[in-house]
Formats: structure tokens, C-alpha cells, sequence
């Protein structure tokens, strides 16, 4: 039950380490933990920052994609976005109220997003100027978010991994009618082709970024391993991606833009792998503090659909009270 | 923004299909019980989930303390006399 009773009911133990020691054998259990259980505060801290990050990534996600409802090339495509982009805004909203469980309000959350305290994933800082770039973003971006949201679906957080097993059902669809339209621009005229070509040089870098800061400079990897809100270092799930999805792009005849990309028979515990070449870490920092193309409009967006939302939100509440009067 | 402050939260209970229970999928938060139902729908229903829903205003729910689970629960595992396979039956009865 979500119910937030009894939240912060836990809020004056004494985290020693015999506290310590018992939560964390309740984790290598593989017991769940839930909403009103005694919890580390860091534990508690880790999960608010992680889920609402991911909750803004859902939100924020939207807006990139939801510029090309209205220029769709056919209606089967057109009904496809719309479908996709109102299924992230759940998303959102799953994963907020997770955050909520842990005692943090929506509220506080919103405000966190707009006032640019919080952050959310660095991919919907780029900009998508083509048709193309709503099959990559398909393919890729919801395919690599699938790679990272498969584990969670056995978080140790209850909430959490709920919400994950619930998007993980919907998010199959997304990255299927991503690849099912690059594929089709592949398929046909050879400048529809050369647009998936671009697309997909542009979105390749970025995509690999989705997966965090590589396990040699993840500040928060550790721990999270060992409570078990995360199951796979970034740098692993970042190598499956790409094990994965080399041979997708092959199959439709684009080339990943990636000189140093080839296959390595040793990798992977001896089942194989590829190599590929450096992250370019200077611009996923510069794109995460701010300054990627989009970051402005994004959260300016954003500002926007609150506001104009704000007299919806009021009139309801009013209507709400006057129904309780009366 | 004091005003949204009170957008109460709502917890959402979906049933499957005529003859199941209602079963509890998540929550949201609505000015009021029409329009939670209204957003439950759009929200938790997209692909045939279930045909009724139930909203519960999330301040209503009590719920028992996690912090007193075994005193409350544990009581029950040593009753196994609760459970059929406890008492000696011939196998000749068959079924029973
Ligand atoms: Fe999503
Ligand atoms: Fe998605």
C-alpha cells in the first residue's frame, strides 16, 4: 500500500551498526523493502534523487518528441507517437509517485525540475530537427532506457520496482516503432536513407551517454550495488547496449559512427563483444550542468505548461471545495 | 503554489475483469473523486487492464505497522492444526 501514514514514523532511529548491519541482511535476502520500513536515510536519499530523476526524464521526454505529433508523415505513425508520448507522461506519474512513498511531495519535485535543481537525463538536451529522429530516439534512447529499466524491475524498493515492471510492459512498443520506422527510411529513397544515416550519427554518442558516468567516476555505483537499487554497473549495462544494437543497425545497412568499433572474440566472458571508442566526457558533463542545445527551452517548456496549467489546477480545487460545502 | 499543496493523493484500484478483486496499481493526485477516476482511467487503463475502477483518498487508508509485523503476524505459524494436512486421514477415504 502506498499509503503515507506512518512516513518519517522511523524518522528518530539511531542508524548504528547493528541498524545498519540488519537492513542490509534483509537486502541480501532479497526482501523488499517498503514504504514505511525503517530505511538508512542515505538509502532513502539515494532512491529521491534516483526515481525523480527518472521521473523528469519521462516528463521532460515528452517535449522532444511530442514537436512531431502534428507533422507525422501518415496516421499510423501519427496515432504510434501519440500513443508513445502520453505513455511516458504515465511513466512520469508512476515513477513520481514512487518518489512520493519516500516522503519527498510532488510539489517539491515540480519545483525542484523547474528552479533546474533537479536533474534529468542528458539525451532530451539535443535537439530533433528531423522526422528520423523520432524512429532513433525509438530505437535508441528507449532502448537503452529498457536496458537500464529491465534490472530495476528488482530493485530493492518496493515502489520502485513496481513502477519499473509496469513502464518495462509499455516500452517494448516504443523502441519497436522506432526501429520499424528508421527501418522504413532505409527501405526508401536514398535521401530518406542519408536522414536515418544522420539521425543516427547524431543520436549514437548520446545515447551511450544515457547510461552515466563511466564506473571509474561514478560517485554513487557502489552503494547502490550493494542495496541493490542498482543490479549492473553503467559501464556494463552501457556494453550490452551496444552489443545489442550493432547488430540492428547492420541489419537495416547504417553504420554506427564509430571508427574504433570492432569485435572483440575475448569480451563478454569469452562469448564476444565490441570495442568502441571513448565517450566524449567533456560534453556529457557540459550537456548535464546546463549548457546542452536544448536545456533552456526544455525546462522553459516546462515553466510554460505549468503556468498555463496553473487556473485548470486552481478551478478544480475550487470546484473540489464547493462540492465538499455544499 | 500553497494552493496545490492540498491536491489530495489518491490511491487506484483496478479490477481485471467481472469476477476478480479490485487489485491496487498505484496512485495519482485529483482535485476530487471524479476527477481521480477520470485520470485512473487514462492513466492506468490504456491497454484493456481492467473494466472498474476504485479511487481511495490515500488519507483514509490506515495501515498496520510494519515495525510490529511479527508480533502481529508470526503468532499464526505455529498454528499449523489451522491447515488440512495436519490431521491423519486413511488413504482409502480418497479425496476429501
Ligand atoms: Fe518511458
Ligand atoms: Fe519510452
Amino acid at each position: 500500500m502506498y499509503s503515507q501514514g506512518l512516513i518519517g514514523a522511523d524518522s528518530n532511529i539511531v542508524e548504528d551498526q547493528a541498524f545498519l548491519d540488519a537492513f542490509q541482511q534483509r537486502i541480501d535476502a532479497e526482501e523488499k523493502i517498503e514504504p514505511n520500513d525503517p530505511m538508512p536515510q542515505a538509502y532513502r536519499n539515494t532512491l529521491i534523487r534516483m526515481i525523480g530523476q527518472h521521473a523528469h526524464s519521462e516528463i521532460v521526454g515528452m517535449l522532444p518528441e511530442g514537436n512531431w505529433i502534428t507533422r507525422a508523415p501518415s496516421l499510423r505513425r501519427k496515432v504510434a507517437l501519440l500513443a508513445k508520448v502520453q505513455d511516458e507522461g504515465g511513466h512520469g506519474l508512476y515513477l513520481y509517485s514512487a518518489a512520493e512513498t519516500l516522503g519527498v511531495s510532488r510539489e517539491q519535485m515540480t519545483e525542484e525540475l523547474l528552479s533546474g535543481k533537479a536533474k534529468y537525463s542528458s539525451i532530451f538536451n539535443y535537439p530533433t530537427p528531423s522526422w528520423a529522429d523520432i524512429g532513433t530516439i525509438g530505437w535508441l534512447v528507449d532502448g537503452a532506457a529498457i536496458m537500464n529499466q529491465v534490472p530495476l524491475c528488482r530493485c530493492s524498493y518496493g515502489p520502485y520496482a513496481r513502477a519499473m515492471i509496469r513502464v518495462c510492459k509499455e516500452e517494448s512498443f516504443h523502441q519497436r516503432q522506432g526501429y520499424e520506422l528508421v527501418k522504413t527510411l532505409c527501405e526508401g529513397t536514398a535521401e530518406q536513407k542519408a536522414m536515418a544515416q544522420d539521425s543516427l550519427n547524431r543520436w549514437w554518442w548520446p545515447s551511450l551517454m544515457m547510461f552515466g558516468p563511466s564506473d571509474t567516476d561514478s560517485q554513487h555505483s557502489d552503494q547502490s550495488m550493494k542495496w541493490k537499487i542498482k543490479r549492473f554497473t553503467n559501464d556494463a549495462l552501457r556494453q550490452k547496449f551496444v552489443d545489442a544494437t550493432i547488430p540492428q543497425a547492420e541489419l537495416i545497412g547504417l553504420h554506427v559512427p564509430d571508427k574504433d568499433l570492432k569485435w572483440n572474440e575475448n569480451k563478454n566472458d569469452g562469448k564476444g563483444g565490441y570495442d568502441f571508442g571513448e565517450i566524449d566526457w567533456d560534453e556529457f558533463w557540459r550537456v548535464v550542468k546546463g549548457h546542452g542545445l536544448m536545456n533552456k527551452d526544455r525546462i522553459k517548456a516546462r515553466k510554460k505548461a505549468w503556468d498555463d496549467g496553473a487556473w485548470v489546477r486552481e478551478a478544480a480545487q475550487a470546484f473540489a471545495k464547493k462540492n465538499v460545502a455544499a | 503554489m500553497s494552493e496545490e499543496a492540498n491536491m489530495p493523493l489518491w490511491e487506484v484500484f483496478i479490477r481485471p475483469r467481472v469476477g476478480l478483486h479490485h487489485k491496487h496499481v498505484g496512485s495519482l493526485h485529483a482535485a476530487d473523486s471524479t476527477m481521480a477516476l477520470q485520470a485512473a482511467r487514462d492513466v492506468y487503463t490504456r491497454r484493456e487492464e481492467g473494466d472498474s475502477i476504485w479511487v481511495v483518498a490515500s488519507k483514509d487508508i490506515y495501515a498496520s505497522d510494519p515495525s510490529q509485523a511479527a508480533e502481529n503476524f508470526d503468532p499464526a505459524s505455529d498454528k499449523v492444526y489451522r491447515h488440512p494436512s495436519f490431521y491423519d486421514i486413511p488413504d482409502e477415504v480418497g479425496h476429501m
